[in-house]
């Protein structure tokens, strides 16, 4: 953005001085652009040290066989990504993941949206209720997952106490093959939930309220009619950005794995940024994790390219 | 179809009186316009009608069909935004036909795909179609059907919008300042579809705006309305040369009417600016008496004569066929404005003593509170006042 700026502010400047500023004008047209590229600088230098060379790094990395803290390394090519597609564990995980993402989204979109119609229903408390339901998000997930951990705990955890108490069948929540992605991807759904909440308040706050009323007007006044006549379709460009965004966060899962269930039990737990951190930091098969990596960032890659062109072409009214 | 009799209307939001007990008539087939300055409350008597809101005592009957309490689905009447309030993500096909499917389809019926399989739905959505095209021929957006609004240009989405409320045919049209997003040009063109929309369509409409020009210009009759009350209803020509209030003088005419501050001399007689008017208004002597004097109300005195008073120039403004000239007149609130046809005003210099004569029979008489005073004889004679 900022060389183009300062080279279309320096083209505004030029049209408006006339031969008798010719002097500074002549001078202007070198220093501004310098002054541009060197506005520019710092942003650009940070960018470039802690992500694109990083990048580069990795995809150079995926190429060779280099372990961490070895002295040599030797290029391999392409081997790297044959063994990460042929791997059952990377299958494992990236069908994990899939699973875990597509349990996610729809739950925190979902119950984000009701939640935000509910709040936004009520005249009291809105504040209140906003704030309760956005603490998941903002807390430490570690300390969280602690939390969890007490809750699901099979003989201690309230929740099997609750669900005993009420009759409902109890398990090992974390440590059960059939439960624990589930479970986990609760948690996710608990944890984003609020982001989605706030993103979609705001996004019911900026309908105008004369659509509301010319629906009342036209006939669409019953809740069926008003939700989709008038706040889904105007919701959707923020939809649209709130899917993708929960959606990267669901595939970087992390942390609760590490905590919680390490990959276990066997490897019904395991995703792809936990694989990715058991081959290259405890394996130390640095080559092979630049491989995951590079498959992991180009998911991420599409993701965004397809919020970009969706939202471009449907989803943008004005 | 039938009037619109509203009763004792009031509304307030939280301490603030917005609408004070307002009754009004309107006839079938009226083209009435609430006039006044923003805030005055002729949004909110919109959207009463419209069953937006809902007033806090009165009632309001169409015809003989009482409306209170009916969802405004339920009412007849069809609406205009300013802001024109069409849906975004539909076509313009479908934003004009949403009134008809919300009416005639059942919720199952209006379904995607399923819906268009379900018995009877598709001759029914057949008649919308052919409906919405002959409405969108007669507004001239027929080959517009396809596009969103966002590729509309104002006076297109106007069109969209008044498009949207005709496809019902409802008894009454409110307008909410349906051309005040509009630049100037498209303003006078769409003010007269508008007028042409109502003579062809014989329904009632009621038009709400802070435009005196498109109040005078569009309507049967004019109701003026401030701070929450009606001040006047009235023809528009009888608005502006006959207002029954201050403020309805001085929101109607442009440029301001002028206002000149006079006292009382005896019955018969008021003290304004060194002369003493002979007039037919009885008030008690020294009573501060507010004079109206429209600009065209002055002329350049005739030699000789003495119904005179004068002020310096202050400024001259060149309207084309007409000058304003603006005068410092002892007496009166602001610069006295008066209008003058170009020819007479060659000579005029700023700072000059410009002697203007009364017109006497255009003076309008106010009382302290603005109320207006009327004369049944007005001014016949002007005598100089004797100072000392």
């Amino acid at each position: 953005m900022m060389p183009s700026s300062g080279i279309s502010g320096h083209a505004a400047h030029a049209a408006t001085s006339g031969p008798a500023r010719l002097k500074t004008s002549v001078i202007d047209r070198f220093s501004e652009p310098i002054a541009a590229y060197l506005f520019v600088l710092p942003g650009a230098a940070l960018l470039t040290i802690l992500f694109i060379l990083p990048v580069i790094a990795i995809f150079v990395i995926a190429t060779t066989n280099w372990t961490f803290g070895s002295a040599n390394l030797s290029f391999v090519g392409m081997r790297n990504f044959r063994e990460v597609f042929a791997d059952s564990v990377f299958r494992i995980s990236f069908l994990n993941t899939i699973v875990y993402v597509l349990i996610v989204v729809p739950g925190t979109i979902g119950l984000g949206l009701l939640i935000a119609l509910l709040i936004e229903a009520r005249q009291s408390l809105r504040g209140f209720y906003r704030a309760i339901h956005f603490l998941p998000f903002m807390a430490t997930l570690a300390a969280t997952a602690v939390a969890w951990e007490m809750l699901l705990h099979p003989t201690m955890g309230l929740v099997n106490q609750a669900f005993s108490a009420l009759g409902l069948p109890t398990a090992n929540w974390l440590r059960d093959e059939k439960t624990v992605l589930p479970v986990l991807a609760f948690i996710g759904i608990w944890q984003n939930l609020g982001f989605a909440m706030v993103l979609f308040l705001a996004g019911l706050k900026a309908i105008p309220i004369d659509l509301y009323q010319a629906a009342d007007i036209d006939g669409a006044d019953g809740w069926f009619d008003r939700l989709s006549a008038v706040t889904l379709p105007m919701l959707a460009p923020v939809s649209m950005f709130v899917v993708v965004v929960v959606a990267i966060r669901a595939f970087e899962v992390f942390d609760t794995i590490a905590i919680l269930t390490q990959g276990g039990p066997g490897r019904a737990s395991e995703v792809l940024l936990y694989t990715l951190y058991r081959e290259s930091f405890e394996y130390l098969r640095t080559g092979y994790g630049a491989a995951v990596t590079v498959v992991f960032l180009g998911i991420i890659v599409t993701l965004t390219l397809a919020q970009v062109g969706v939202m471009e072409k449907r989803v943008h009214y004005a | 179809m039938a009037g619109l009799s509203i009763s004792g209307v009031s509304k307030g939001f939280g301490s603030v009186r917005v609408l004070k007990e307002i009754s009004l008539e309107i006839e079938d087939g009226e083209f009435l316009t609430i006039l006044g300055p923003s805030g005055c409350g002729k949004s909110t008597l919109l959207k009463i009608l419209a069953g937006l809101e809902t007033q806090d005592s009165g009632s309001i009957f169409l015809g003989k069909r009482q409306l209170d309490g009916l969802r405004p689905k339920h009412r007849d009447v069809a609406m205009v935004f300013q802001s024109y309030a069409l849906y975004p993500h539909m076509t313009v096909a479908g934003n004009i036909a949403l009134p008809l499917r919300m009416r005639r389809l059942k919720t199952w019926q209006r379904l995607p795909l399923l819906g268009a399989l379900l018995p009877g739905t598709a001759a029914i959505r057949k008649a919308i179609a052919a409906e919405v095209s002959r409405v969108a021929a007669a507004l001239g957006i027929d080959r517009l059907l396809d596009r969103k609004p966002a590729q509309l240009s104002g006076g297109q989405r106007q069109r969209v919008a008044v498009g949207r409320a005709m496809v019902r045919e409802p008894a009454v049209f409110l307008m909410d300042e349906p051309l005040s997003n509009l630049d100037a040009k498209l303003r006078v063109q769409m003010r007269a579809e508008i007028k042409e929309l109502h003579r062809r369509l014989g329904t009632t409409f009621i038009y709400v705006t802070h435009d005196q020009t498109e109040a005078m210009t569009l309507s049967d009759r004019v109701v003026v309305m401030a701070d929450g009350e009606i001040l006047q209803v009235a023809r528009p020509q009888d608005i502006y040369a006959d207002p029954c209030d201050l403020r309805v003088a001085e929101f109607v005419g442009s440029p301001k009417i002028n206002i000149i501050e006079g006292r009382m001399h005896r019955d018969g007689l008021i003290d304004v600016a060194g002369l003493r008017l002979p007039v037919d208004v009885t008030a008690a002597a020294g009573a501060r008496i507010l004079i109206g004097v429209r600009p065209e109300a002055l002329g350049l005195a005739e030699p000789g004569s003495n119904d005179v008073i004068s002020g310096r120039v202050r400024l001259i403004e060149h309207m084309g066929s007409d000058v304003f000239v603006h005068v410092e007149m002892p007496g009166a609130s602001g610069l006295f404005v008066v209008r003058l046809p170009l020819e007479r005003t060659s000579g005029i210099q700023l700072g000059e003593l410009l002697e203007l004569g009364l017109r006497p029979g255009q003076l309008l008489f106010f009382d302290a509170d603005g109320r207006r005073i009327r004369t049944s004889s007005s001014v016949t004679r002007i005598e100089r006042r004797a100072f000392g």
